[in-house]
């Protein structure tokens, strides 16, 4: 793995037996570390360790997924005839999913503005990131939120139909699907809400630019996730 | 001051100001997360162990009364028996060897100052702790502990009425399962992050000890099986509390309509196994890490053929994901699957004999030396063969129709899973206390230990095959009413005694360990004369494991009587050797 | 310490072993059609793996001791990284026996279970809940009649166990039994059902296993050919009963057979 070169070298340090003592490194934060790694590792690895973490969230919705198109397949045995019949009901899901949706692509469009402003720049030995002008993070925290309401209006239209998690095979599954999902759509936008309130909280600016970065891959992922889910419970019926 | 204090003034200085609490408790630092993971695992172990007692003396005296326990229905036995696999797999054996030895070891071993994320680190011991402490609790709820197997197949485990231990108990059985799944999610992402990201130069993959390859692949075969059992274990509270059908057809307890239809049984195992196939592996693979590390350790010989042993582990985890059927030939599923599960689990034995076969080939024309980790090193190669041997009985379903659901079954996971990875777990605190706590452990208190461990448990499971053969049922909380198993008891008394005696044996093992740590004999940085990189740090090693310095390495783990050197071991840091071959 | 290491070792190898060749506890006396081929191949996997856990465990205790640190200087240790031919060659070896293995059992697999069984075979469904068997023969009229769930009374036993529909005609002429007779000789085909949770029909000596699976009805078939009773036991753990959920298989002479079921279907006129 290719290593970022340190950022800076402050003095030449030589103790008192006359050996040069390894160079103090100034950490992603500007200050002079104990020898922690810079801005560009930390990020490398902040984003190495999201790419490892959204592995078993794929493969939680892999296994909801293959037990919902299994479980379609499946006939099951009616003891008053003997025979195997199939008792799969489609579910019509209602029209405010779409709408949904598209508030969720614009929150992810919102999202992606915020990371670019978040993006840190090192300007002679100092970091810097861009102005804090416009509130993309906000507007995309705003947009989650009304997703989430969307969805919970949404779950209350399939009530009104007739559609209860318990109600038929389809249904428990449309609500698991989009349950799950909200949940962890959910974990981002509590750690969006501590992206907003980054300076209150004391984080550096590299700190702030690199946890911005990662909710914002992570915040990307639940919005293709989110679109994958829609389409195998529309198509896939 | 001098460049010593300097540097090490400059490495302790936060370290310095922090509280008991900080310092022990919700501790950063890794070395202190393994210590912490180790006995959670040690206190688990001693449960599971008890529970195991108890199940062995209820099946030959079922109408014994216990002090104190009193009578054991044989509901309660099913209860002990589900108690004893889940603490025993969950919070032994995917406990001790990844989240104890790997968190301490893993960074030191690669060079690195700590794992890459700390907090996280914390956070997932506590997490696990936390599954424990919910786990333990169902023994202690309205119905107690669930009774439906470590294997919670459905509709007995997803439906509220099926039996005792089935309300509360067996919801805390899933909720601490949920639990320890994040938890040790949390510490896959570490290992995978460290090992990819934090390797000091020269450290390349090819360089790592065999240990850390073994972490590293556990992590990743952890990675994609946790979220799998958490899906498969979501799926069940759901049926249980809310009424959902995912595993429940159509049925009638104690009389009753329970309400589902149409739900798959089939599913339960399917999501189930897809987990718990890979789970064995992750159970097994650090304890073929460190036998490997240790048999060159202590036969003074590089390790035999390290490429294949990295390939075969990678076969191995990779594997792991394509057999999980060979657990359900009999379950319904359709013959033409069990057929092609089966082609894959004789395959998965490939890599593991090439693993036995390069054992063997480290100790020939080795120096062997005799300290109590290389015992249980070999005890553990010993153990893997025979528990190996018994696979490819049950991997052939038209063999399996006659040992499926038989005393077969335990025999083989516990002598190649359980006992084993046990042995590995010993190996490595002999091998590790001393640079952990700065003493030895004494060595003739652990031969005896050793002795006690590998005759008691080879006394023990070795007849579990011949009760298996002869058609004895697992699970049986007693043998008095099948007519055909009261021959059988004979049998059954001996192991019994040779648990009572094997147990009795790890007593010498936990006084050993505690006694050693404060009157064991000091240990210097590198009492076995190994390469690896924890063996130059101090003892015990800073709070940032190198004092400041970072590593640089040359050479492979595994240079021991190289042609030409000084030494019969060259540290992996050493320039010197480097140069000539 | 290495010549204990040996001892130890070669004694625990040599006792198991001894006592699987004496066959001291060993597969019960196979009495199906199935029982020689499945017994032969157990006896073949069981001389090719004993010769490789012999072989491994002798090396094991044997390198142990050979190569014991003597404290003499003149000990050479071979400093080698491995050997590559022979990695190919092991790995070539343990492919061929343990694919080749597989492949024979195959044979014996698909020949049981790819095949549904004959059409002139004796049907009984096997009925598993918890803790019995129940065991139904679909009479004169060759066909089951319906069950429902709602109409299953474990405590009345026979008919009503099954939860057997009496307003369908096809129920009237079922025979209901505790006990599963067959005659010996010809194919049976079990059709296994599970009442609450996963059971299983296990009966060692006609070497047949089935989990029974509650909202399945699984098709099985095995040919007894020794006449005697053969004992069930539950093979997939069922809740609290389990140990104690057990049954008998009852193989008569054609004869009897016959007249065991005239007499069985009279009652039910």
């Amino acid at each position: 793995m290719a290593s970022f070169p340190t950022t800076a070298t402050v003095d030449s340090r030589i103790s008192s037996d006359g050996v040069r003592l390894p160079p103090v490194v100034l950490g992603g934060n500007g200050r002079p570390d104990s020898g922690g790694p810079d801005y560009p590792t930390r990020l490398r690895r902040a984003r190495l360790g999201l790419l490892v973490a959204l592995t078993p969230v794929f493969m939680l919705f892999v296994s909801f997924t293959s037990a919902y198109l299994v479980r379609q397949g499946l006939p099951s045995l009616d003891p008053a005839t003997n025979s195997l019949v199939s008792d799969w009901i489609s579910v019509r899901l209602p029209v405010l999913l779409f709408f949904n949706t598209t508030i969720l692509l614009l929150s992810s469009v919102a999202m992606e503005f915020a990371r670019h402003r978040a993006r840190i720049v090192f300007v002679e030995d100092v970091a810097r990131s861009s102005a804090n002008g416009f509130p993309w993070l906000g507007i995309t925290l705003s947009l989650g939120l009304c997703f989430l309401y969307g969805q919970w209006l949404a779950w209350r239209q399939l009530a009104a139909s007739g559609f209860y998690i318990t109600t038929t095979p389809s249904s428990s599954f449309v609500y698991l699907l989009t349950g799950a999902h909200a949940v962890h759509l959910f974990g981002g936008i509590l750690v969006l809400v501590a992206s907003c309130l980054a300076s209150f909280l004391g984080f550096s600016a590299t700190r702030r630019s690199i946890v911005v970065d990662i909710t914002a891959w992570y915040w990307h992922f639940m919005t293709v996730l989110w679109v994958y889910i829609l389409c195998l419970l529309e198509f896939a019926r | 001051m001098s460049t010593q204090e300097a540097v090490s003034r400059e490495a302790h200085a936060h370290a310095a100001s922090q509280s008991f609490i900080r310092k022990y408790i919700f501790s950063l630092d890794h070395k202190v997360i393994g210590i912490q993971y180790y006995f959670l695992a040690l206190t688990a172990v001693t449960v599971g162990m008890f529970l195991s007692l108890l199940m062995r003396i209820h099946l030959i005296w079922p109408a014994a009364v216990l002090p104190l326990i009193g009578e054991i229905k044989p509901e309660a036995y099913l209860s002990l028996l589900t108690m004893h696999g889940t603490i025993m797999v969950f919070f032994v054996l995917t406990t001790a060897p990844q989240g104890g030895f790997g968190n301490y070891f893993l960074p030191i071993q690669i060079g690195a100052p700590d794992m890459a994320f700390p907090v996280l680190n914390m956070l997932s011991f506590w997490t696990t702790f936390l599954g424990f402490v919910v786990m333990v609790a169902a023994f202690f709820v309205q119905g107690g502990a669930p009774l439906h197997g470590w294997t919670g197949y459905a509709p007995l485990s997803a439906v509220q009425s099926t039996g005792p231990g089935e309300g509360l108990g067996a919801d805390l059985w899933i909720i601490s399962i949920a639990i320890f799944c994040i938890g040790a999610l949390m510490g896959s992402l570490n290992f995978i992050t460290t090992t990819l990201d934090m390797r000091a130069k020269g450290m390349s993959l090819m360089r790592m000890p065999l240990t850390c390859w073994a972490w590293f692949i556990t992590a990743i075969l952890g990675l994609l099986a946790f979220g799998v059992l958490l899906s498969g274990g979501i799926l069940l509270l759901l049926d249980r509390n809310i009424g959902t059908s995912f595993y429940v057809p159509l049925i009638t307890v104690n009389g009753q309509l329970t309400g589902h239809k149409g739900g798959s049984p089939l599913l339960w195992q399917h999501l189930f196994w897809f987990f718990g196939h890979p789970e064995v592996y992750i159970a097994i693979l650090p304890a073929m890490g460190l036998a490997s590390q240790l048999l060159s350790v202590f036969s003074r010989k590089p390790i035999f053929g390290y490429k294949a042993m990295v390939y075969a582990m990678l076969s191995i985890g990779f594997l792991g994901f394509m057999v999980w059927g060979h657990h359900m030939f009999m379950s319904g599923m359709s013959p033409y699957t069990a057929f092609a599960f089966s082609l894959m689990t004789m395959a998965i034995g490939v890599p593991s004999a090439i693993k036995t076969f390069n054992w063997l080939g480290t100790l020939l024309h080795g120096r062997i030396r005799f300290h109590s980790p290389m015992l249980f090193a070999i005890g553990f190669v010993s153990l893997f063969v025979s528990g190996g041997i018994s696979g490819p009985f049950l991997a052939q379903p038209v063999l399996d129709i006659q040992l499926h659901d038989t005393y077969f079954v335990p025999a083989h996971f516990h002598l190649i899973m359980g006992v084993a990875s046990i042995f590995g777990i010993f190996a490595a605190t002999y091998y590790w206390f001393p640079k952990m706590f700065g003493r030895m452990m004494s060595e003739s208190l652990a031969r005896w230990h050793f002795w006690f461990s590998l005759i008691g448990t080879y006394a023990i499971f070795m007849p579990m095959h011949y009760l298996g053969m002869a058609g004895h049922p697992r699970r049986y909380s007693q043998l008095t009413e099948v007519a055909y198993l009261h021959g059988l008891l004979p049998l059954q008394k001996f192991i019994t005694y040779a648990a009572f005696v094997t147990i009795a044996g790890q007593l010498i093992f936990i006084f050993n360990l505690f006694w050693s740590m404060k009157f064991g004999e000091k240990a210097s940085d590198n009492p076995w004369q190994a390469t690896t990189l924890e063996w130059i740090t101090a003892t015990p090693p800073p709070h940032d494991n190198f004092g400041g310095h970072t590593p640089v390495v040359h050479n492979g783990p595994y240079e021991y009587n190289v042609p030409g050197a000084a030494s019969d071991f060259v540290m992996q840091t050493d320039p010197e050797i480097a140069a000539t071959h | 310490m290495g010549l204990v290491l040996l001892i130890v070792i070669w004694l625990i190898t040599l006792l198991s072993t001894y006592f699987f060749l004496a066959k001291t506890w060993w597969l019960p006396v196979g009495a199906s059609a199935i029982a020689p081929a499945i017994d032969h191949h157990f006896v073949t996997t069981f001389v090719l793996m004993g010769i490789v856990f012999v072989a491994a465990q002798i090396s094991l205790g044997y390198l142990a001791w050979r190569y014991r640190d003597s404290g003499s200087s003149s000990q050479k240790v071979v400093y080698s990284h491995g050997n590559t031919k022979l990695e190919v060659i092991w790995t070539a070896l343990t492919a061929v026996l343990f694919i080749g293995l597989n492949l024979m059992s195959s044979s014996i697999w698909a020949s049981e279970r790819f095949r549904p069984a004959a059409a002139d075979s004796v049907r009984v469904e096997v009925t598993g809940m918890q803790f019995a068997w129940y065991f139904r023969y679909p009479g004169p009229d060759g066909k089951f009649g319906a069950t429902r769930p709602e109409l299953e009374d474990a405590s009345a036993g026979g008919e009503s166990a099954l939860g057997l529909d009496p307003r369908d005609p096809a129920s009237k002429d079922d025979v209901v039994t505790g006990v599963m007779v067959v005659p010996v000789n010809r194919e049976v085909e079990v059709i296994l059902r599970a009442h609450d949770v996963i059971h299983s029909f296990f009966v060692p000596a006609m070497r047949f296993k089935q989990d029974a699976v509650p909202g399945l009805a699984i098709r099985m078939h095995f040919t007894p050919t020794q006449t005697g009773d053969f004992e069930i036991a539950c093979a997939e753990l069922c809740g609290l009963g389990h140990y104690k959920m057990h049954g008998i298989v009852r193989v008569v002479s054609p004869d009897e057979y016959d007249k065991w079921l005239a007499a069985r279907e009279a009652e039910k006129q």
